[in-house]
């Protein structure tokens, strides 16, 4: 209570008394979710939204107690827009309404200014799916993630590439995104560890169509693999603008460029293109299949992060079980001592909140479809 | 050598696509002294519309040859960006043409963000990929691989400037709009119909963009509700590098700054050894702008000052 | 009872000044810290609004880059005032710094400009305003000094007398959110701006800028030094940008450059014009309306959401929409704003021929 001045304490309390105690009897532990709901990643957003209510209700559903008390857990389900500062907003909105911890938000750009504000209530924040290095680095307690992070995908990627791939002139290029910028750095420094040659490293934008001068100027170097940090719009007319160019270089992306949309852009010059992204394939994790038909019975199909929204759900939960409380400082405690087989698989945390060991998988496009090639630890 | 000659082609390419959507600003712009900030967007639209009736051609006949699918498209993108054209013009700026200066430009603005919100309603987020039903054929020429639609690209807008040409030199529609471009008001005392004249120009110009959104859709196999927003910017920054009102102007222009952008972001970090590099290629096309506009404001073609705007 | 208060300005006045002191703690009862954290920024916008209106409003000049110096005041708190270059200098001493800083930039990049005017200005302070993002995006190497498209974070936040303006304080004895002291301590600049931005208007300066906006050979005419006036309008202006930026950074705590793009800028001019331009009152409510509009979109996204399980009508889409078609609409049916100044209502309803007259002095110039 020393959270508040004496007037809020009495509203607080009075606001809590109205709320906690529900019909049928069990105390009530909010939990925020927090992803894009409106604007140009609402399906994924929703998806992220879904994986987390499909393991509240599942908890639900098989009863939850705490410190011999009956609890009920309630999802408070916000909107970021994918908007940094209306991620604080939000953020502020959820530490008001006295949430247990946070699952979210879905991107990097709006986990980091909002992990300010729980760090600062002490609120424990699981992301499903922001993979900036950054987000962890700022030194908040409070700050966790499910995901292999840029640097972890970059390293897989430029270590395939040296490794796998036997590419002797790498050419790197990225959007200039908070995302591409990141992981094209971080693939940079991968690729020299394994002993690999970057030649050259162009940049794009996020907005952009054109990209023959810059392939045109790798072409000039010799590149025989073009590593691409960045996403499918502009990945697509770029895997057709290297064909059209006449280079020979393979192209090589990651999580960005890895979906249907790159293929269908693209067209038939997809054909070859290889793309990572973090984790495992869904019929490959522990618990995919299972969860895929429970997912599928509940909300359809999915998207992409579901299951690590879902596990950073169940990954939360089972530190406020240890704990045997609500109480964010105690979670908290217990969190750091993670250790979940979860439907992406193993999850154990670092000094830092990422995920030790996450797995990155290649994926390569064989006629117009994506398929795996391999896992990289 | 091949490099250099394929940055020269690709720079052409884009610069003639600068071209096509620079002719329509510069057209407005010698009638009305107007940067109709919304073209880019009426150039969206031709692309979007386009699309849309080809995804339909090919549902109803997959067989259909491509050129005719792509014929089909345009046939209809034509008319309905010349609706949009003439509609913006009765609707936004002809009300206002006795207004205060800034207020043509932030309805300008403001229709331009309309068309793009509108769009991305009816046809969403997403890019929309170009049907592959265009032959792929490429040539080497010179050491550089060229493209039959780029081939034809960079023929379009020369003959889309030498018919502008013709129409406003040699006939009477042309000599009223430039009767119309010197003066309004003494045109109508010459007995010119002025709305009708600007109207027409919307139209004239509003086709050509229908045709460069085709065009652009085609080359890069997509479109976008967000893609005539900087198209626009950038062809406009051309139209007042060759000296806005001026077609010929528009042409060289484009081309010029085409070339500047792919040579800038093709060399540019050899040269500063890795300082600057193709991440300010953007940064070209307003350097070219604002040095333009400072020394020389007429552009290199035009005659007119920029005082006046 | 409005008339009754016009009566009494110095009734109202304290009114208004109890109705600013207690409004976060109402906010706070209703909606909730989120709501006061909203208030937070309709502060900022308010001053944004009022740099550009002496740039727009009162000067004329169409400037569409403006949130470029809301960006280098944001950064240059940044710089120094956060462990990137490990300086951790009190706002009191970065917040002058850091306003002469965008100055400096507004003058730099006014002096180019000036010449041109009208839509030729509207253009190339556009470009400026990228240029300026872009190499915010892209300074992360050689030499890195923003973090390119990473943004500045752990931005240290304002400290007053120990007190810092994070989480929750203890001041006084009492228990407050740190939310509550950004609300007064923006309240503070914002009417400070206010008073500077009135005082101004009716200054020897205010005045030679409206001769330069309706005439500017008449008023060069005149012996009025356009040239210093323009690029002090620009200087002006970005002084606002530049304080506020340096606010948003110290309270926000992260900085990136997509907060900067071309969008924020049209935002702010869509604040201007809707409230009305040149006119003070009619500035700040545009800018409070056009924060809190968005935010009271989402509540009927979440309205949706709990109803209907779904959202139907997606208010994100809608925004932008709306925005357009209040210019659009805003420039043909009010051209001088929700809330114009009388002066302006007056010119605008003499039956256009004020407006005509203004017209033809512009054809003048222009043959």
């Amino acid at each position: 209570m020393s959270l508040h001045t004496f007037g809020w304490s009495v509203l607080a309390l009075a606001l809590l008394a109205g709320c906690s105690q529900k019909d049928d009897g069990k105390t009530v532990v909010r939990i925020g979710s927090v992803a894009p709901l409106t604007g140009a990643q609402t399906h994924i957003g929703k998806d992220n939204e879904n994986g987390a209510r499909l393991a509240l209700d599942e908890i639900n559903a098989t009863g939850l107690t705490l410190g011999g008390k009956p609890v009920r857990l309630e999802l408070i389900a916000e909107d970021d827009g994918a908007e940094p500062k209306t991620a604080t907003l939000v953020a502020q909105k959820l530490v008001d309404a006295g949430v247990a911890g946070v699952i979210g938000h879905l991107n990097s750009g709006t986990s980091i200014p909002a992990s300010k504000l729980y760090n600062a209530a002490g609120i424990p924040q699981i992301s499903p799916s922001a993979t900036a290095v950054k987000y962890t680095a700022q030194g908040y307690q409070t700050a966790f993630r499910v995901m292999a992070n840029d640097a972890q995908q970059g390293a897989a990627l430029g270590q395939f590439a040296v490794k796998t791939l036997k590419a002797q002139k790498i050419a790197l290029i990225d959007d200039r995104s908070a995302y591409g910028q990141g992981l094209a750095d971080e693939v940079e420094k991968a690729v020299r560890a394994a002993g690999g040659t970057v030649i050259d490293r162009q940049y794009t934008t996020d907005k952009a169509t054109d990209f023959s001068a810059i392939l045109t100027a790798i072409k000039g170097k010799g590149a025989d693999l073009i590593v691409f940090a960045g996403m499918d719009p502009q990945g697509g007319p770029m895997a057709k603008q290297i064909k059209s160019l006449g280079l020979k270089a393979q192209l090589l992306g990651a999580d960005g460029i890895q979906n249907g949309n790159f293929i269908k852009l693209a067209g038939a010059d997809a054909e070859g293109a290889i793309a990572s992204s973090p984790g495992l394939p869904l019929d490959k994790m522990p618990g995919g299949p299972t969860f895929k038909q429970r997912f599928n019975a509940q909300y359809g199909e999915i998207q992409v992060y579901a299951p690590y929204a879902y596990d950073a759900m169940q990954v939360f939960v089972a530190a406020m079980k240890r704990a045997d409380s609500a109480d964010p400082k105690k979670i908290l405690a217990e969190l750091t001592k993670t250790d979940h087989t979860g439907v992406t698989g193993q999850i154990r945390f670092d000094a830092k909140g990422d995920t030790v060991g996450g797995a990155v998988t290649l994926y390569q496009v064989k006629n117009g479809t994506w398929a795996p090639l391999a896992t990289v630890q | 050598m091949d490099i250099f000659a394929q940055q020269l082609v690709n720079g052409l390419v884009l610069g003639s696509i600068y071209a096509l959507v620079a002719l329509g600003y510069t057209m407005v712009y010698g009638i009305l002294e107007l940067i109709n900030f919304a073209h880019g967007e009426v150039t969206m639209v031709g692309a979007m519309v386009a699309l849309a009736v080809m995804g339909a051609l090919l549902g109803v006949a997959p067989d259909l040859p491509g050129i005719l699918v792509v014929i089909g498209g345009a046939l209809v993108a034509i008319p309905a960006c010349i609706l949009l054209g003439y509609t913006i013009e009765r609707v936004a700026y002809r009300p206002l043409r006795q207004a205060p200066r800034l207020a043509p430009l932030i309805t300008a603005i403001g229709v331009s963000i309309i068309l793009q919100n509108v769009a991305m309603l009816i046809w969403g987020r997403q890019y929309i990929a170009f049907p592959p039903i265009l032959p792929q054929a490429t040539f080497q020429i010179a050491g550089a691989q060229v493209s039959a639609l780029q081939i034809f690209i960079v023929l379009l807008s020369g003959i889309a400037m030498a018919g502008l040409w013709f129409m406003v030199q040699r006939t009477r529609l042309g000599r009223a709009m430039r009767a119309c471009g010197e003066s309004r008001e003494i045109a109508s005392l010459m007995g010119v119909d002025v709305n009708r004249i600007i109207s027409t120009t919307f139209i004239i110009g509003s086709a050509l963009a229908a045709v460069a959104g085709l065009m652009v859709s085609a080359y890069y196999g997509l479109a976008h509700y967000y893609m005539g927003f900087m198209l626009g910017l950038k062809a406009f920054s051309a139209a007042v590098l060759g000296g806005i009102g001026n077609l010929g102007g528009a042409v060289l222009g484009g081309l010029l700054l085409g070339v500047i952008e792919a040579l800038g972001a093709g060399y540019i970090g050899d040269l500063t050894g890795g300082f600057l590099g193709s991440h300010y290629q953007d940064v070209f096309a307003f350097l070219v702008l604002i040095a333009v506009l400072v020394f020389r404001p007429s552009g290199l073609l035009g005659e007119r000052v920029a005082q006046r705007a | 009872m409005i008339a009754a208060l016009r009566e009494r300005p110095r009734l109202s006045l304290a009114l208004l000044a109890v109705l600013l002191a207690v409004l976060p703690f109402v906010t706070g009862v209703l909606i909730g810290q989120s709501g006061v954290r909203m208030l937070d920024f309709a502060l900022l916008y308010v001053l944004l609004a009022l740099g550009l209106n002496l740039v727009v409003g009162y000067a004329g000049l169409l400037d569409l880059g403006y949130i470029a110096f809301y960006a280098l005041g944001a950064y240059f708190y940044a710089w120094l005032a956060s462990p990137h270059f490990g300086l951790h200098l009190p706002f009191w001493m970065i917040l002058p710094m850091g306003t002469l800083f965008a100055a400096a930039f507004g003058v730099l990049l006014g002096a180019p400009t000036l010449r041109l005017r009208g839509d030729y200005l509207a253009i190339v302070t556009l470009g400026f305003g990228e240029i300026i993002r872009i190499f915010m995006n892209n300074l992360d190497a050689p030499v890195n000094l923003t973090n390119g498209p990473q943004g500045m974070d752990l931005i240290d936040p304002i400290q007053i007398a120990g007190i810092g303006f994070s989480g929750t304080q203890e001041v006084f004895g009492l228990v407050v959110q740190a939310t509550h002291l950004y609300y007064y301590l923006f309240l503070a600049f914002t009417l400070a701006a206010i008073l500077f931005a009135y005082r101004l208007q009716d200054s020897r300066i205010g005045r030679a800028w409206a001769a330069i906006r309706e005439d500017e050979v008449a008023a060069a005419a005149t012996g009025i030094n356009t040239r210093n006036l323009k690029l002090l309008a620009f200087a002006m202006g970005a002084t606002f940008g530049g304080l506020a930026g340096g606010l948003f950074a110290a309270f926000q705590g992260f900085i990136s450059p997509e907060s900067f793009n071309l969008m924020e800028s049209i935002l702010i001019l869509c604040m201007i014009v809707l409230g009305g331009m040149g006119h003070i009152p009619g500035v700040i409510v545009g800018a409070v309306l056009l924060t809190i509009l968005p935010e009271a979109l989402r509540y009927i996204g979440d309205l949706q959401r709990a109803m209907l399980g779904e959202v139907v009508v997606d208010a994100a889409n809608l925004r932008m929409l709306i925005f357009g078609l209040a210019l659009v609409l805003m420039m043909l049916y009010r051209p001088a704003g929700l809330w114009p100044s009388r002066q302006r209502r007056r010119e605008l309803t003499a039956e256009g021929e004020v407006v005509r007259h203004e017209q033809e002095s512009l054809v003048d110039v222009q043959r």
